[in-house]
């Protein structure tokens, strides 16, 4: 019982939060929210930073539904019912974009494995060295070199 | 007149082009030294040819000749005689003919400069440089020929797009093209490289210096795009993550991979493969940036002259050269020589570790860019990516890279000399703990303290790399000083570039964590505050001229007594039906201020934007270093037949 | 050959598939996501008289036509005499919205081309407009009995637009019991 009243409490108290909210507050949420907001009729920049008029009506809505108590996460998941996935700068994690958040993370995994995976698969290392004609060449084509 | 004969020259070079494609070739699998030798002069007549029709595309703008369509469309006889100029490129047909003018001037470079090559490996490479330029003259004749007339000629001209009359974007192509065209010569030597079956050290070592240029070149593009978005644009973005600006980020990404495993292949004739594949990979990028701007795949701010149609002919292109070269490296990978094993522990380990970073960082760059695309071809949804994504992604990728970036310099090759590796992780370590706390007490965001941590410790390692070499510490200082003297360029390159990169982090994470901006509606005579200062709107006046009516905003900023005055204008166009937004910056070195006034009315009042953004300058120098370094590497053989290396 | 080397040609054959599919597709086109879905609740005045006030319950029992408009917008001017003609023909509720306008401008606009619509909504803020999804004027909505939105059109209506696109549904929607 215990963890749910204390989330309970944080709760309550956070919408206490929300119901004195200050126009400060309103204004700091309110960019943070536009930022994560794309301009639907602009050319992929959010709302926050765009001119166009509809930008600037959603940006105003944006701060009304903040005042009324709203979380950042309902005023975007309003925006999203309206226009979809669309309208979201930071895509949600969902079935299709599972590639879009993992493969990064794959990739870096990958990277810092590669020690590991190089290491055992090279048994037999083929060194190569120039032969001298190709160490002549190489000291024509460069005069001098050491490094 | 000037048409003609730029038309004429530019079915001349088409010609020449397709034999210069083919003879050398031919020549090279014959070992037929005069076939071969036809490709040297071919080159350079195919770059003279085209450099007299740009030329003459350029004079049809200076005349303003506007019997030419293009010159009609894109000039106008009133514009000052440096936007003449360089609206030359400023639209889709002139720019294509920059790039391949460029193209071109590559081409017969390789000749020249590649004297010393062996004859088939050179003639390869001339007749791979020829293949692209054939494909994009073809494509520049037949769908965008640039000097079609026009019956009956107009009297003036249209004009160009007011917001690329603008000197940061004027110059923004040339160099964005150097960069990205300088990539076909590794793209060119890659192929000739795969149809050789070898890469070697003379190979690496001849090829780098061109992936330096091309580099810096592409770093100075990007710089200037940067900051003429920042500017010109007004609302203080300096990255948007935009498709545009990413397309020319992924060649950038993968040519800084591309010149660190040429160094590896020149030093330890490892990577030998990977190293042909990334000269591949980072020209075709370029190719795909080409693409995606000029068709109209992606939504973008920049995008310019979209046409589906000429999307098809460009990416048959990347079709042809790309997947060309692909199946030739499926082909004939296996072949290439130099497999020396790379220990993990050791300079080349590190710079592998780089390599493999940094295709992960332009894999996801790809990935954010075309994921939207992807889905909506697959699916009947539509998303979209933005700041947000990268910042959760590419970020903390580029950060793991720049841990590996801070200690890698201080290995030897082959990991044979590890004295002293210890204490510096533990040094490095202080450095970094000590610079997160205080910027984490300072800021208020852990990750930005944890960036700004990596920029010192970064820029430590590199000052630790560079006292190794000069042996501080165990030889009297004046014999660190004659080592100082005596390091070749490509030392004082890395140390340029690997600080520029500190800078960089540090500006673009103060950036994000401390800038500070605030819109309001005020009335003349009102003011706004922002981190400190007082924006008041001092005076509005409105009127015409030339090509614009204006809106005018005369703002001071105050702070501590100091007031300067910023000018803020919103212009309309209206033949163009365009409305545009000039800023009123003050730059600084601590911190730029800037302010923009956007629509209202004396009774309601005028949207007022103000914004304080600290250290963002460093951002653009943190690049430039790096471009620079590039330019400095370039030259390091020469500096080393004249110094002495211990 | 090893067939690690193929996978570099592998990944640029898939991603060219994708890059010419994509040059098909017209990426500025956002899809509605508001069809078969209500119309938002809303409260907006009247345009002729702010003191007249609609909600979401005035789109019910009738099919609906819902035009967004500005009089602000050029396009929306050469839609007009369209929206006028389908109006004579009396076969559906026509519902005005008038967008990001000022109401005298409005007013004024439809006074010298004509009022063909049934209820003209003044939504000079885009409460309606955010609500559903409007991204542009003019744009067109279908909105069946029980005030659900079964289509949508973005762009000018034309005569051939509306006889062999926005018709047939309105008939078909006319005959369903809801």
């Amino acid at each position: 019982m215990r963890p749910v009243f204390i989330i309970a409490a944080v709760w309550l108290s956070a919408c206490a939060a929300f119901a004195d909210i200050t126009a400060e507050e309103v204004e700091l949420r309110a960019h943070e929210v536009g930022k994560s907001l794309r301009c639907v009729v602009c050319q992929n920049q959010s709302i926050d930073e765009s001119d166009a008029p509809l930008a600037a009506d959603m940006r105003r809505l944006v701060r009304v539904q903040i005042a009324d108590g709203k979380t950042n996460q309902e005023v975007i998941d309003f925006m999203r019912v309206q226009y979809g996935d669309y309208v979201l700068l930071k895509p949600p994690v969902q079935g299709n974009t599972l590639v879009l958040w993992l493969a990064p993370l794959g990739l870096v995994l990958l990277a810092l494995g590669w020690p590991a995976i190089s290491g055992r698969k090279r048994i037999d290392p083929q060194v190569e060295p120039l032969t001298s004609e190709e160490a002549g060449q190489l000291k024509k084509a460069l005069k001098d070199e050491n490094s | 007149m000037f048409a003609e004969f730029g038309h004429v020259a530019l079915i001349i070079a088409f010609g020449v082009s397709l034999l210069q494609a083919g003879v050398p070739m031919v020549g090279a699998a014959r070992t037929d030294s005069r076939l071969m030798a036809f490709g040297d002069r071919a080159a350079i007549a195919q770059f003279v040819l085209i450099a007299a029709s740009f030329l003459a595309l350029t004079m049809v703008f200076i005349a303003s000749d506007f019997s030419v369509e293009l010159a009609a469309k894109n000039s106008h006889s009133d514009k000052p005689m440096l936007y003449k100029i360089t609206g030359v490129w400023g639209n889709h047909e002139g720019s294509m003919m920059l790039w391949i003018t460029m193209l071109a001037l590559f081409g017969a470079l390789i000749p020249i400069f590649g004297k010393a090559l062996p004859a088939s490996l050179r003639a390869r490479a001339v007749a791979v440089q020829a293949m692209v330029g054939a494909g994009f003259l073809g494509f520049i004749l037949l769908t965008s020929n640039p000097f079609l007339r026009l019956d009956p000629a107009p009297i003036n001209g249209l004009g160009l797009n007011p917001i690329l009359q603008d000197p940061g974007l004027a110059f923004h192509p040339p160099f964005l093209y150097l960069g990205y065209v300088g990539f076909s010569v590794a793209f060119s030597f890659s192929v000739a490289a795969l149809i050789e079956g070898r890469v070697d050290a003379i190979w690496a070592r001849w090829l780098r210096p061109w992936v330096l240029l091309a580099w810096s070149f592409l770093t100075i593009g990007i710089t200037l795009g940067s900051v003429w978005a920042y500017y010109e644009l007004g609302w203080g973005g300096w990255w948007m993550w935009d498709p545009v600006e990413n397309v020319s980020f992924m060649p950038w990404l993968a040519g800084t991979a591309l010149l660190h495993s040429i160094m590896v292949l020149g030093t330890r004739h490892s990577m030998a493969s990977w190293t042909v594949l990334l000269g591949i990979s980072t020209f075709s990028l370029s190719l795909v940036g080409t693409f995606v701007v000029r068709s109209g795949v992606l939504v973008s701010v920049h995008a310019f002259a979209v046409d589906p149609s000429r999307g098809v002919v460009i990416l048959a292109l990347l079709m042809a050269s790309t997947g060309g070269a692909l199946t030739l490296y499926a082909l004939r990978a296996g072949q290439l020589r130099g497999r020396e094993p790379v220990s993990p522990v050791s300079r080349e380990g590190g710079l592998a570790m780089n390599n493999l970073l940094l295709v992960a960082a332009t894999a996801t760059v790809f990935l954010g860019t075309f994921y939207p695309l992807f889905i909506d071809v697959i699916s009947a949804s539509q998303i979209s990516v933005g700041k947000p994504y990268f910042d959760l992604t590419f970020a903390p990728i580029m950060l793991l890279l720049i841990v590996f970036m801070g200690a890698a310099p201080m290995l030897d090759w082959q990991g044979k000399n590890r004295v002293g590796l210890k204490r510096f992780l533990q040094q490095a370590a202080i450095i970094f703990i000590s610079v997160s706390v205080l910027s984490a007490v300072i800021g208020k965001s852990v990750s930005a303290a944890i960036a700004l941590g990596i920029a010192a410790y970064l820029a430590y390692g590199t000052f630790a790399a560079m006292a190794k070499k000069l042996r501080v510490g165990q030889v009297p200082a004046a014999h660190s000083l004659t080592l100082l003297r005596a390091q070749p360029a490509a030392v004082w390159g890395f140390c340029l570039a690997h600080l520029g990169v500190a800078v960089f982090t540090a500006a673009a994470t103060i950036m994000t964590v401390w800038a500070d901006e605030e819109i309001s509606r005020v009335k003349v005579g009102e003011s706004i505050e922002t981190a400190g200062y007082t924006f008041t709107l001092l005076a509005i006046n409105s009127g015409q001229r030339e090509n614009y009516s204006f809106l005018s905003g005369e703002i001071t900023a105050r702070k501590d007594g100091k007031t300067v005055i910023l000018k803020s204008e919103r212009r309309f166009y209206p033949v163009r039906e365009m409305l545009t937004t000039e800023a009123g910056f003050k730059y600084g070195g601590r911190a730029t201020i800037f302010a923009a006034i956007g629509d209202g009315d004396a009774e309601k009042g005028f949207i007022l934007r103000a914004y304080y953004h600290p250290f963002v300058i460093w951002i653009w120098i943190g690049a430039l270093m790096m471009a620079l370094a590039g330019f400095v590497s370039m030259f390091d053989k020469r500096l080393r037949g004249k110094g002495g290396e211990s | 050959m090893k067939p690690a080397a193929l996978l570099p040609l592998g990944v640029f054959l898939v991603l060219t598939g994708f890059f010419a599919f994509g040059l098909t597709k017209d990426p500025t086109q956002i899809k509605t996501q508001m069809t078969n879905r209500p119309v938002p609740n809303f409260t907006l005045s009247s345009l002729e008289d702010a003191l007249v006030v609609h909600t979401q319950d005035d789109l019910r029992g009738r099919v609906s036509l819902v035009n967004v408009f500005g009089s602000w917008c050029a396009p929306c001017a050469i839609e007009h005499p369209n929206i006028v003609e389908i109006g004579k023909q009396d076969v559906v509720r026509l519902v005005g919205v008038n967008w990001r306008d000022d109401r005298a401008a409005g007013q004024d606009w439809l006074e010298r081309l004509g009022d063909p619509y049934d209820i003209v909504l003044f939504d000079d803020l885009s409460l309606l407009a955010i609500g559903m999804g409007v991204t542009g004027a003019p744009e067109s909505y279908i909105v069946d009995k029980s005030g659900v939105v079964r289509y949508k059109h973005v762009g000018i209506v034309t005569p051939q637009i509306w006889r062999d696109t926005l018709l047939p549904i309105v008939n078909d929607l006319k005959k369903s019991p809801i």
